[in-house]
Formats: C-alpha cells, structure tokens, sequence
C-alpha cells in the first residue's frame, strides 16, 4: 500500500509530539507485556501495540478539556494519549491503590475523569450508548464539546452499535464513532462474521456518513479525526470512521493468535506505524537517527520509571473492599 | 388532605423535581406526545418541552445505556422503561454499566439515574407482560432498589430517587396507577431504606412491598374479625433493606408471613425469610411462612392467572399456619 505522509505540512512540535505518544505507547505496552509474564498482572491484558495511530491520530485532534474519550477494555493506549501518568497507569495493572482505579478497574478499567477519559468498557459494544449519553448530555448543556467512541470490528455487531447510531442521528448529537477494525474479534476474522467487509458503509443507514480510514497512518488518522470532530462541534453532527488497523499481539495475553499466520504479521510490521511516521520525518530532515533513539530511550525509562512506581506502591487496604460502591 | 392517585403522584414528584433542578430529564418510550404509556408523564412535555422529555425510538438497551452515560456526565434523567418486561432488553446496561461505574473507576464517577415504570402482572397479559423482575436487580451490588405501594410514599420516594446520586431503580405497578390516598401539597421527601409499619398489630408480622399491600390489608381486616391483630411491615425500599423494623415487628410479634408476588426461588421473600430465621431465630414461635406467585409463568387465562398470585384466602392461610390454627 503506497502511503502519503505530508510531514512538511505540519509543525516539528507536532510530529514530535505524535511520534513520541505512539513510541511511548509501544514500550509502556512492551513492558506491561512483560510484567504480565512475572505475574505481575493478572487476569485479562490487551496490548496495543500495532495500533497506537489510531488513538494517538485521533485524540490530537480533540481539546480534552471540552471533548471525552470512551473506548473498550484495549484501553492502555487511549489513557496514555489522554494524558494518564504512566506509572499510575502501570500501578493499576499491578492492582495497586495507586492506580487510577486505585487497583479495582485493573487493565480493562482505565478511567481519568480529569482528563475526561470516561473508561475504559469491559463488555463488548456495551459503552457505545454510554458514549452517546455523554454526548446527550454536550447538546443538552449546549456546550463546545465532542464525544470520541472507540470500539473494535468485534462491536459492530452489537445491538448497541446500531441502536446508537439511530439515536445520534435522530437527535443530531456530536459523536465520533470510531470502529479500530483490528481484523480479528477475538480468534475471528471480521471477514468470516460479517455479511458486509466494509464497515464504513454501515452508518449510511442510519444517514450517518461513514469512512475508512488507514490507521497505520498517524497523520491520516488525524486529519479525518478532525473533519469529523469539526462537523460533530460545528454542525453537532455525528460521524462514523471506520479505522483499518491491527494487533501485532494475541487478543489478549492468554492468546497465541494461531488463527492468523505469521506472513500476515510480518506483513503488517513492515507497515509499523511508528516506523511510518519516523521515517517520513527522516526523510524530510526534520529529525535525525539519533534524535529518534533519544525519544525512544526515553520512553523506555518512563516505562521502567512506571514499573518501578507501581512494584513500590501499596495494595488497596482491605476495608476498601466495600467502598465506592454507592455514592 | 388531597386524595390523588398513584400515578398522579409519580407525576407530581417529576413535576417538582424538573421545576427544581434543570439537570433533571426525562427519555423513554411514549413519554412525550403520547403523554405516557400510562400517562404517568401527561403534561410534562407541554410544560417542559422535547429538549426535558425526550421520545425514544423502541430501544431499551440504548436508551438505558444513553441515559447512564449522561448521568456520567452530570445530568439526572430518569429512564422510563413502558414495563420491566422490557427492561429485560437492557439489563446489561443497569448491570455492567449503572451499577459497577463507581466501583470500578474508584470512586471517579457518581451515577444518579431512576430506572422506573410498571413492574408485576397486570391482568390478561400472559406471560411475556406479566413478570415481576425485582430479585433481577435486588441482586446487585451498585443498585438501589424501592418499591412504594401507596401514593404518598410513591410521591416521597421517586423525589429522593431523583436527587439520590446512585442508580435508583423504581418498581411501580400497572394495576397501582389508579389507586387513590392522601398526598400533602406541601413538599416531603421520605427517605431511600426505611420500610413503614402500614398496620401496628400484635400477633403476627406479615411483610410485604408494593402490589400485595392491598391484599395484605384486605386480609388483616378479615383476621381482625377473627380476633386476630396483624402488623403489617411495608418494605418500601429493597436495597437497601431496613432490617430494623423487620426484626423489631417479628421480635414483637414472634411470627412472621412474608407477602411477595415475584417467583419463591431465590427472592427477596426468600432472603427476607431467612434473615428473619436467623436474626429472629429465639423470638420465632413457629417457622416463617411466605406467599409467593406460584412457579410457572403467567397463564393468560383469568381464573388461571388469579390462582398463580398471591390472595387474601392464601395470606390468611399462611397467617393460621403460623398461629397453629
């Protein structure tokens, strides 16, 4: 696939920027990888390693201190973008009262209700109307802002889906929709459980349009990020984006991803969105070799600094085992 | 003291709780132009306007899950469900989404949302339409669960239900919209976990909540011709359960019938019946007995369906069972 990465348009702060929210996502991820394998963490982890363009593209096109962030429990990825520390994100993987659940949500359940990332959804689709809600509420209160729901291939066949669209529709609410076609729900290809292969198509039902997006690409990702955000806040429309992606990971960690073969992995790590991006800004001279090896080493050591802070940090007293539950 | 109707009541406690708070709104099907399935909603639309009382399309786990996710942001909307058969559609969103937010984001977000509308059989429904689901949601943790059975207290419930900042699902009754009683113009609130004692009696407690009440009175004023003084202890409030008053009733009274129109198995007749038998346990004179539907699904057939639920005959009968006569 031939890619057009127009860096000479851009700001160098603004690549930068992108470049090192994807490189620090790859080895916070790489780490929690990791520590998964010393049982550290427990129970359900889902990397997102090969697609950190899509929420990295994205939610720069977003003001966080108007807009909101829902996404599923492959989580890790949206809540570093929204600007979680690191080393709270890693302590709740570890279950520790420091984490940003303070050790009860754990990997699936990231929220940052400053940073206006409302979670963080375990159950697949489920958020969908969550996020609609929240975008009820923008227009109800007339405020500026603009909802972004993520989602994966998995949830497009989900009641929730199709009933959200209808009703963003009806009520012209300003959502984002955003499917991360990561190919694979769970073990299945989307191909194998769908009567269409092109999900964008599907909002045009609902009179919504839809697009198909390469979600490799950084910068694509962010220019359709933000003509659909500027139509949600300016004409309170929603808009559906359907962003090609994919894991270079199991669905989880507990996944050997069998079904798949490992041509078509190399295949797509030949088209790494990090490299993508890196390069094209090498080509054009906007940052060297070594400048890259500085951002990425420095990513390393927040993710070793995160690791560090959550093996030090304490387990939830027992008593807090019967609080939050009612207001 | 106004004599008003039960539904008139609900009415009046949306009423002045939209009046009073703009972040209050309310979605759900029929609730606007057509003034409400029931017409619990009649009027507010002409008084509040589409942007307050929005119609939704026929699609419960999406309104639900809409109205959840705008609780999250700060509104307080009340969901009407047009019957809790059809909540059924969106149990996952009360369940996985109303009910766990605040626990699993650590305390970050508040949830103040009521899921309300007609619960139990009616008549002539058959089975789909005549379901009482209350034990569906007494279940869980992250929920609150009221049942009020007379105007007044559906007037002074709903209204804490509205300004509680927890998911408050709200049990009413199709048959119960037209009952009649005493509602106060002057503002009340009667606050989420504290059942009333309807009738103060001696000899026997029988506990019941929201439908049954009727037919709980109708069968103590029968037993009072038999010499018989039976209290009445109304629930109102099934999650929290106010355990007090239930303990204190039976302690006095050291026998217990519990009146439940949902199924026997694992209920909130059962749960209670087993916190009595173990709370109350040197204070009982005899084993708690509970009146339930029967275990089938509604019968559309009248005589039928009468016989599945529980009657005047069957709680006098129980409340003889536990006298030992």
């Amino acid at each position: 696939m031939s890619r057009i990465f127009p860096v000479e348009k851009y700001q160098k702060d603004f690549l930068l920027k992108l470049l090192r929210d994807m490189v620090l996502i790859r080895r916070v991820e790489e780490k929690a990888g990791q520590m998964y394998g010393l049982q550290k963490i427990g129970g359900f982890c889902h990397l997102y390693i090969g697609q950190e363009a899509v929420a990295t593209g994205s939610i720069a096109a977003i003001d966080l201190t108007k807009d909101y962030v829902l996404t599923t429990y492959r989580d890790h990825g949206h809540a570093l973008v929204c600007g979680m520390d690191p080393g709270v994100l890693m302590a709740e993987l570890f279950g520790k009262v420091t984490g940003c659940a303070k050790g009860k949500g754990g990997s699936m359940h990231l929220f940052d209700v400053e940073n206006h990332m409302y979670g963080g959804h375990g159950i697949v689709g489920s958020h969908i109307p969550l996020a609609t809600g929240v975008a009820l509420k923008i227009k109800y209160k007339e405020e500026d802002g603009v909802v972004l729901c993520y989602f994966g291939d998995g949830a497009i066949h989900q009641g929730a889906f199709h009933e959200s669209l209808n009703m963003a529709k009806i009520w012209n609410l300003p959502i984002v929709y955003i499917c991360e076609n990561n190919q694979y729900g769970m073990g299945t290809n989307y191909q194998r459980v769908s009567s269409v292969h092109d999900f964008y198509i599907m909002s045009n039902s609902y009179g919504i349009p839809g697009k198909q997006v390469d979600g490799m690409n950084v910068l694509e990702v962010y220019e359709e990020t933000k003509k659909a955000v500027k139509q949600a806040r300016e004409e309170g429309l929603p808009s559906f984006l359907e962003i090609k992606t994919y894991r270079y990971r199991g669905h989880s960690m507990s996944d050997p991803a069998k079904y798949r073969t490992r041509e078509e992995l190399e295949e797509y790590r030949q088209q790494d969105p990090i490299l993508l991006l890196k390069n094209a800004m090498v080509e054009k001279n906007i940052i060297t070799e070594e400048e890259y090896k500085k951002i990425d080493d420095e990513c390393k050591v927040i993710a070793n600094q995160a690791v560090e802070f959550a093996e030090k940090s304490e387990e939830p007293p027992l008593e807090s085992l019967y609080e939050d539950v009612l207001a | 003291m106004p004599i008003i109707t039960y539904r008139e009541a609900l009415r009046s406690a949306m009423d002045e709780e939209m009046a009073r708070d703009e972040n209050v709104i309310l979605l759900g099907e029929e609730v606007g132009q057509y003034d409400g399935a029931y017409k619990v909603s009649q009027g507010l639309l002409d008084k509040y306007g589409p942007k307050r009382v929005i119609d939704t399309p026929i699609t419960e786990e999406g309104f639900t899950g809409v109205g959840i996710g705008a609780a999250m942001a700060g509104l307080r909307p009340i969901v009407e469900w047009m019957t809790f058969n059809f909540s059924i559609m969106a149990l996952d969103q009360v369940i996985n989404n109303a009910a766990k937010m605040r626990y699993m984001s650590g305390g970050q977000f508040k949830v103040p949302i009521v899921f309300r509308g007609p619960n139990g059989p009616a008549e002539y429904l058959a089975a789909q339409h005549s379901q009482a689901l209350q034990t569906l949601f007494v279940h869980i943790p992250g929920l609150k669960v009221v049942a009020p059975a007379t105007p007044y207290d559906a007037k002074g419930l709903l209204k804490s239900a509205i300004r509680d900042d927890n998911p408050v699902v709200f049990l009413e009754g199709e048959l119960m919209y037209a009952w009649k009683g005493e509602v106060p113009e002057e503002e009340y609130l009667i606050p989420i976990g504290k059942a009333d004692i309807k009738r103060q009696g001696s000899d026997v407690t029988i506990i019941t909540y929201s439908k049954p009440l009727r037919i709980v009175e109708q069968a103590a004023q029968e037993l009072e011709k038999q010499g018989i003084q039976a209290e009445i202890v109304d629930l109102r409030s099934l999650r929290p359960l106010d355990q007090e008053t239930i303990f204190n009733s039976v302690k006095k009274t050291n026998r217990c019938v519990i009146v439940d129109e949902s199924w026997p198995m694992v209920s909130v007749a059962s749960h209670v019946g087993w916190m009595v038998s173990k709370f109350c346990f040197d204070y009982l004179d005899a084993p708690v007995e509970l009146v339930t539907s029967e275990d089938v699904p509604m019968p559309y057939n009248h005589k039928l369906e009468l016989a599945a639920q529980p009657s005047v005959e069957k709680v006098i009968n129980a409340v003889k069972k536990v006298l030992y006569i």
